[in-house]
């Protein structure tokens, strides 16, 4: 009866507490999803095993004075294979929705490099990704190609490179609803590029490139900051994403392109 | 097979040691002084660390970077990660508590190598010092508790170096005691006594020291290597010379991860020593507490790269370590649940130790949940480096560690001294240490899913308010000390007598005189089968012929 109460109430306070940022990409949804799941659990266990503990110390407590001893069991086999495999499970059950989870961000597709990129590796061998790396399944739905951006970070900003039109911005500008591969590479110390509206992050690393791809789905400007400790100006070194209409991000190209030949 | 009583006569060796309280600023061989002196230097080095985790809160009352220097903030976070890990929870959870019981456990004078037991000792207050100090030389190390390459060997060389220098004393300081507790727990148990009948914290100990003695070195190693980077400007992890900067993360966290388990572990144990004692009921479930332990020491061999999902590790690696990681919750709940079962049904006192060590279970479930969370690759890639993980190591290391520290004084301060602390005191201190916690580190886990990345002196402005809630919370707990270190020093001059077993206990600490005598016992070292037998009335039996070789 207890127990019944206690789901249910977790399971209402997964569904209506929102302790998450606005979602701005096509990976947010499915982050929250995940989210939703494990605060649910989470929020079943913690009350749970808070409420058993807090239950036994007012049941239990001994009254002043009193000498006597509690009964004297030591163990229950099956009581422990019980609570071995239920978490087993809910572990199991946790561990596959989540490899689901990670599987739908594009996480697990092999890491192709696009033509277009190749020119960016420059000799080394390895490119490593993150969540969403490799062309996303939205851009094989829309036949849209990935709009590819080259970010550098050094201390203390972002600098962002469009090869198309040789744009070179301290802002990243980004049409909405179109996939953006993000080529990263670090000039000094380790940073991380972290949009908390678009539920991604990943370190750029200096001497090893690695790849970001996301959609943005929500017009909007969004902070960009950096997650890596990266020396003393670590906590100012932001930027900002702008999402914006295909038109107003076709209109800041146009003015900021050097190579007009190029249509986008 | 045990072998016999340890050294059969060490009287005369300890009685050239000082007497009085001079003994604990000695190279005393007794390891009761050795728990001791490990107890008060960590404690000295935890009011340093709390100072400056003062500071930091004071900083970010604000959104600007307006107390302190840059720079100097990201001194101040270094040497706050720095102290409370390797100054504090570390050699207090394991040196302090394992040096005090573990020869009472398993029957013994005193440990397998006094001497080592010393050398151990003696390697932190200089190390400390070394560590502070060096922010009045040329600037303490700024590159975080990680000094991860190649911020740290950017950042300016002298801190960076004293730096690495403390930590590998600090680390050989463990290994010294490792290999101490190993010997002891293995080779120096009183005959009769057999392992499966020793009390969980000596398993605790002996699983820590597993993974001190496997996973310490390679610390060593790496910072070794880190130096002659930073010195030699050699090309170990340097990026320019052509080393590989993840390289050195995975080296670090083959330490690291298995380090929390170092500061865990132990508290487990004395937890499973703790309640039974105060619940008047045997431990449940002995044998799966035994076996999730090792479970546990396996598991946390094997989980390092969760530290890196967002590195650009492989796919594959992501996958396993989320599994494995997340699998640890398993013998980990194991405890939890044994110890609720072993709550249930008892004769429970509600006494300050039991308050923290129940504190513990509700902190260490809440930072248990966010940390099978956090072992989630898709879920790892917002929070990984926000406050959130900031909220769940706290919740982890002091939620969990810190308060059985707490609840191990209030239980063993009668052993170690002869006086009883003053209960009411005692729960009012639990109380605002239990609030000012939660209030200060709650808050934490909002801040780092909305936005606030970790180890910033300067903030957007919308996270003002919750962190000034943090802030307040961080206040109680400095606030909280204070009762503390008056109970301490009132009880040691003027508090009540407490006897030789104020608890009724039935480990064999509590079965001779507080404090102790040099040789633990006056007499045969007791032979306790039944650490736990609580509701059984059983007497220990005192040890007749066995062991007597003079």
């Amino acid at each position: 009866m207890v127990s019944i109460c206690l789901i249910i109430g977790g399971i209402w306070i997964g569904n209506n507490v929102n302790l998450l940022p606005i979602v701005a990409s096509s990976n947010a949804p499915v982050y929250d999803e995940l989210f939703k799941v494990l605060f649910t659990i989470g929020t079943i266990l913690f009350v749970g095993m808070t409420g058993l503990v807090i239950y036994s110390l007012i049941k239990f407590r001994s009254k002043p004075g009193e000498l006597e001893d509690g009964i004297a069991i030591e163990g229950n086999l099956s009581l422990e294979i019980l609570w071995t495999a239920v978490p087993a499970i809910v572990i199991l059950f946790v561990g596959l929705y989540s490899y689901d989870i990670y599987d739908r961000m594009g996480g697990m597709q092999p890491l192709e490099v696009h033509h277009h990129e190749q020119h960016l590796m420059k000799g080394s061998e390895r490119i490593w990704g993150g969540i969403g790396s490799s062309s996303t399944i939205e851009a094989s739905n829309q036949f849209t190609a990935a709009l590819p951006i080259e970010l550098t970070a050094m201390q203390f900003a972002f600098i962002f490179h469009y090869p198309k039109g040789d744009i070179t911005s301290g802002e990243l500008h980004v049409p909405i609803d179109q996939p953006v591969n993000l080529t990263m590479e670090s000039k000094d110390v380790i940073h991380a590029f972290w949009v908390p509206e678009f539920r991604l992050k990943q370190d750029v690393i200096p001497g090893q490139p690695t790849i970001l791809s996301f959609t943005p789905t929500r017009i909007g400007r969004y902070p960009i900051i950096c997650a890596e400790l990266c020396g003393p100006y670590h906590g100012g070194m932001r930027a900002t994403v702008v999402v914006e209409k295909t038109e107003d991000y076709q209109q800041w190209f146009n003015q900021n392109a050097k190579l007009i030949d190029i249509e986008a | 097979m045990t072998i016999s009583i340890p050294p059969s006569n060490p009287e005369p060796l300890k009685s050239l040691q000082p007497k009085g309280w001079m003994r604990y600023l000695s190279f005393s061989l007794d390891h009761k002084v050795i728990g001791l002196q490990y107890m008060v230097c960590g404690f000295i080095f935890y009011l340093i660390g709390g100072a400056l985790a003062s500071a930091i809160r004071i900083e970010l009352t604000s959104p600007m970077s307006d107390f302190m220097a840059r720079d100097v903030y990201n001194q101040v976070l270094t040497l706050h990660g720095t102290i409370m890990i390797f100054l504090w929870i570390v050699p207090v959870v394991n040196g302090a508590f394992g040096n005090y019981l573990i020869p009472f456990y398993v029957g013994a004078r005193d440990m397998a190598f006094p001497r080592l037991n010393a050398v151990a000792f003696w390697l932190i207050p200089p190390a400390g010092l070394m560590l502070i100090s060096s922010y009045f030389i040329n600037g303490a190390a700024q590159s975080g508790w990680t000094a991860y390459p190649p911020l740290s060997i950017t950042t300016p060389a002298a801190g960076q170096i004293i730096w690495i220098i403390s930590v590998l004393l600090l680390g050989g300081s463990s290994i010294f005691g490792g290999i101490n507790f190993i010997a002891t727990i293995l080779k120096l148990r009183r005959p009769g006594l057999k392992l499966m009948q020793l009390p969980m914290y000596c398993w605790a100990m002996l699983g820590t020291s597993i993974l001190v003695v496997l996973s310490t070195p390679v610390l060593a190693g790496t910072l070794i290597l880190l130096s002659f980077d930073i010195v030699a400007h050699t090309g170990f992890f340097n990026p320019e010379l052509g080393g590989n900067v993840i390289v050195y993360q995975h080296l670090f966290w083959f330490y690291s991860h298995p380090a929390v388990y170092i500061m865990v572990l132990p508290a487990f144990g004395l937890v499973s020593e703790i309640l039974p004692v105060h619940c008047r009921k045997p431990l449940f479930g002995y044998t799966t507490m035994v076996y999730s332990i090792m479970g546990i020491v396996f598991l946390g061999l094997i989980v390092w790269a969760h530290h890196m999902f967002t590195s650009g590790t492989p796919p594959w690696m992501r996958l396993f370590f989320t599994i494995a990681t997340a699998f640890i919750a398993v013998p980990t709940g194991i405890k939890f649940f044994n110890w609720v079962a072993t709550l249930w049904g008892g004769r429970i006192s509600l006494n300050t130790a039991i308050l923290f060590s129940c504190g513990f279970i509700v902190n260490f479930v809440l930072g248990g949940i966010t940390g099978v969370a956090l072992a989630q690759v898709p879920f790892d890639v917002h929070v990984h480096d926000t406050y959130f993980v900031v909220a769940h190591f706290h919740y982890i290391v002091y939620g969990g560690s810190v308060f059985v520290i707490f609840s191990s004084i209030y239980h063993w301060f009668p052993k170690a001294t002869g006086k009883m602390l003053n209960e009411n005191l005692g729960r009012f201190h639990f109380l605002i240490t239990f609030i000012g916690f939660n209030l200060c580190f709650a808050p934490q886990h909002w801040l780092g899913l909305n936005g606030m990345p970790r180890r910033v002196a300067e903030y957007d402005p919308q996270f003002t308010f919750v962190n000034q809630i943090s802030s307040a919370g961080a206040l109680l707990m400095a606030l909280s000390t204070l009762p503390f270190l008056w109970n301490v020093f009132h009880s040691l001059f003027k508090g009540d007598e407490a006897g030789d077993n104020p608890w009724r206990g039935l480990t064999p600490e509590w079965l001779t005189s507080s404090p102790p005598p040099v040789e633990n016992w006056n007499g045969e070292a007791p032979l306790v089968t039944e650490p736990y037998g609580y509701g059984k009335t059983k007497v220990p039996e005192p040890l007749n012929q066995i062991g007597t070789k003079d």
